[in-house]
């Protein structure tokens, strides 16, 4: 008898008893099951579940080994230096020292949020007494992403108890939360632990050592971590050019940064219909929109270099969406199924709303350069009345249509 | 027999659990959310409750058969306002710092649905010392939560409780390994006091099935 039967034989048995939602989701993580999934507001089409979680997985795995080599990369560029003619397809960026100190500080943030999260959902699920669902497998992903690199795994673990039971596991669980749970993770530790998540010294790791051994009296430059929109929001001049942006060699939450294979990512969402093309090119929209308000009030001089809002708003529009987690959010967090608009207008609505308020955010709020997490939650929350009146509107004019032809 | 008789005793112990005035009715939720960032405002305000309510309460059964009925909101607010600016001026007076914590709630104690709903459900159909166990009653349920709510965040935000320190100093910014303690900022801020009775809520909830209501 093979593996396959022995554990569906185990299954049959466990019918009603509490172990089965968790042995339950440890064989269909080996073998698909015959059920598929019949309910659920995230569902508009024949495709399970599972699949469909899968197909965000796979955009993301370029951007996390990418990630990896990202986080050696910065750290010794901190150190040593950016020299000339460091490029995508350098030795210096893809060699294996780089790859492993990255991986040494990624992997185990990936593990806390996948042990953390499944484990409160295996929980809920055996009191619940029903599936553990796949849901947390994206999240658990994009957790880790998200975050500056040097996050602790105990904040970590906190935020993410935190967003699965009360950002979803409150609401019903997978399929029936409000808020992105990814997001909401990332929002709790951004308002718990503020001086872990902003400023110039958590984006590269290794920064503060460095800066505590210079304090000590060592021989050191003095390296800067701050990231592209931090400088710009206190005015400073910064040394990296658009292609470095566009491949991602900046500094930044882990994942955010390389905007091509995020642009790959977002193309292949677009082909298995995962991701909806409507809110990421409105989202684009959105921002360049409010990124060429901001060049004209900055063209027409109604703002000088003297106020504290010219660094970012004389950005370049088109920049603001290779700076920072703007590509990120649009392409992974915004077109969330759960917690995005629902109807096809309402989706360009919601859309071009969260690249609007982001880029909104981004200039005016002197704490914080970046409002992508904050735009998508708050448009989160005001999706469902998008839909709803959506909705209505249609139901309102057709009314009036049957009236016009029975008159 | 013991002091209260059991009728009495129910009017205390219900408002502290079953038919609490913050977790079942959801009344008086501003103050919760506003002052419990410190345990010692919590408490402060708890008592500043009970003495409005338990004089609050008295006072107007008292009146209860002389109030004309439609002026009866005008005649709460003037004996609930009178008590709250006593209740004021005693805090500038021998507790200056804590009454500038306080500020405005204090005064808003006025517009705190608890009390006006007392008036309104107990106080006016009910004799005096009845209508006093049911305010004292009624303030102690509201303290609970208060005071819970206070405990927490004061912990989990500050690390201190009462102002002493409980709770380590923030650890070094050594990285991904880095272990310690480190105050959670979130709980300072007015939304986590809203969360944290949410739980309350929800615990509450969760061993009472009779709560949930139907929708």
């Amino acid at each position: 008898m093979g593996l396959k039967e022995k554990l569906h034989n185990i299954k049959e048995k466990g019918d009603g008893k509490k172990w089965l939602s968790a042995f339950s989701a440890f064989h269909t993580f080996l073998y698909t099951p015959k059920e598929t999934t019949h309910s659920g507001g995230h569902l508009r089409g024949a495709d399970d579940l599972k699949r469909t979680m899968t197909n965000v997985i796979i955009p993301l795995i370029p951007v996390l080994i990418f990630a990896m080599f990202n986080v050696g990369f910065q750290q010794s560029v901190a150190i040593n230096g950016f020299t000339e003619g460091m490029s995508f397809f350098s030795g210096e960026f893809w060699s294996f020292d780089n790859f492993l100190i990255g991986a040494i500080k990624l992997v185990p943030l990936l593990l806390v949020s996948y042990v953390v999260g499944l484990g409160i959902e295996v929980i809920f699920a055996t009191i619940n007494n029903h599936e553990v669902e796949e849901g947390y497998f994206v999240s658990g992903m994009l957790v880790p992403l998200i975050i500056p690199i040097d996050t602790p795994l105990w904040m970590l673990a906190v935020a993410v108890a935190f967003g699965v039971v009360i950002g979803k596991e409150v609401f019903g669980g997978t399929g029936m939360n409000i808020l992105n749970p990814a997001l909401t993770i990332r929002a709790f530790l951004f308002f718990a632990y503020p001086t872990w998540m902003s400023g110039d010294k958590v984006w590269v790791t290794g920064v503060v050592e460095r800066t505590n051994e210079i304090a000590a009296g060592a021989n050191l430059d003095a390296i800067s971590g701050e990231t592209i929109l931090g400088s710009l929001a206190q005015g400073k001049e910064f040394a990296y050019s658009t292609w470095d942006m566009f491949f991602g060699f900046i500094p930044g939450s882990v994942g955010e940064t390389s905007a091509l294979l995020i642009f790959l990512g977002g193309l292949y969402l677009i082909f298995t219909k995962v991701g909806s093309w409507r809110i990421m090119l409105s989202a684009v929209i959105g921002s360049l929109v409010m990124g060429l308000i901001f060049n004209s009030v900055v063209d027409l001089g109604w703002i000088n270099e003297g106020s504290k809002f010219y660094g970012l708003m004389s950005t370049e529009f088109w920049h603001h969406l290779l700076l920072g987690g703007m590509a990120f959010g649009i392409v992974f967090m915004a077109t969330d199924p759960v917690t995005g608009s629902q109807t096809n207008r309402g989706k360009w609505i919601y859309g071009f709303l969260i690249g609007f308020i982001s880029i909104l955010i981004r200039v005016f709020n002197p704490a914080y350069p970046e409002g992508v997490m904050l735009a998508i939650l708050l448009m989160n929350v005001f999706a469902p009345t998008i839909d709803h009146y959506i909705v209505q509107g249609n139901v309102k004019r057709r009314l009036k249509r049957i009236k016009a032809k029975t008159a | 027999m013991g002091l209260l008789s059991k009728k009495d005793l129910k009017l205390i112990t219900d408002p502290l659990a079953d038919n609490n005035p913050i977790t079942i009715q959801v009344l008086g939720i501003c103050s919760a959310l506003a002052i419990t960032a410190e345990l010692k405002a919590s408490i402060v305000m708890s008592v500043a409750v009970l003495f409005v309510m338990g004089l609050g309460n008295l006072t107007i059964s008292l009146m209860r058969n002389i109030i004309p009925p439609k002026i009866r909101i005008i005649v709460q607010l003037i004996v609930v306002a009178t008590l709250v600016i006593i209740v004021d001026l005693v805090l500038k007076a021998f507790a200056y710092e804590l009454s500038k914590t306080l500020s405005v709630f204090v005064g808003l104690i006025i517009t705190n649905c608890i009390i006006m709903g007392r008036f309104e459900a107990f106080a006016l159909a009910n004799g005096p010392i009845r209508s006093f166990i049911d305010g004292v009653g009624n303030a102690l349920g509201y303290a609970l939560i208060l005071i819970i709510v206070g405990f927490f965040r004061e912990l989990l935000g500050s690390g201190t409780l009462l102002g002493f320190k409980v709770l380590g100093d923030p650890i070094e910014k050594t990285g991904v390994y880095a272990f310690g303690y480190e105050n959670n900022g979130f709980m300072l801020l007015a939304p986590m006091a809203l969360i944290t009775v949410g739980i309350i809520i929800w615990i509450q909830r969760s061993r009472n099935e009779a709560l949930i209501e139907d929708n």
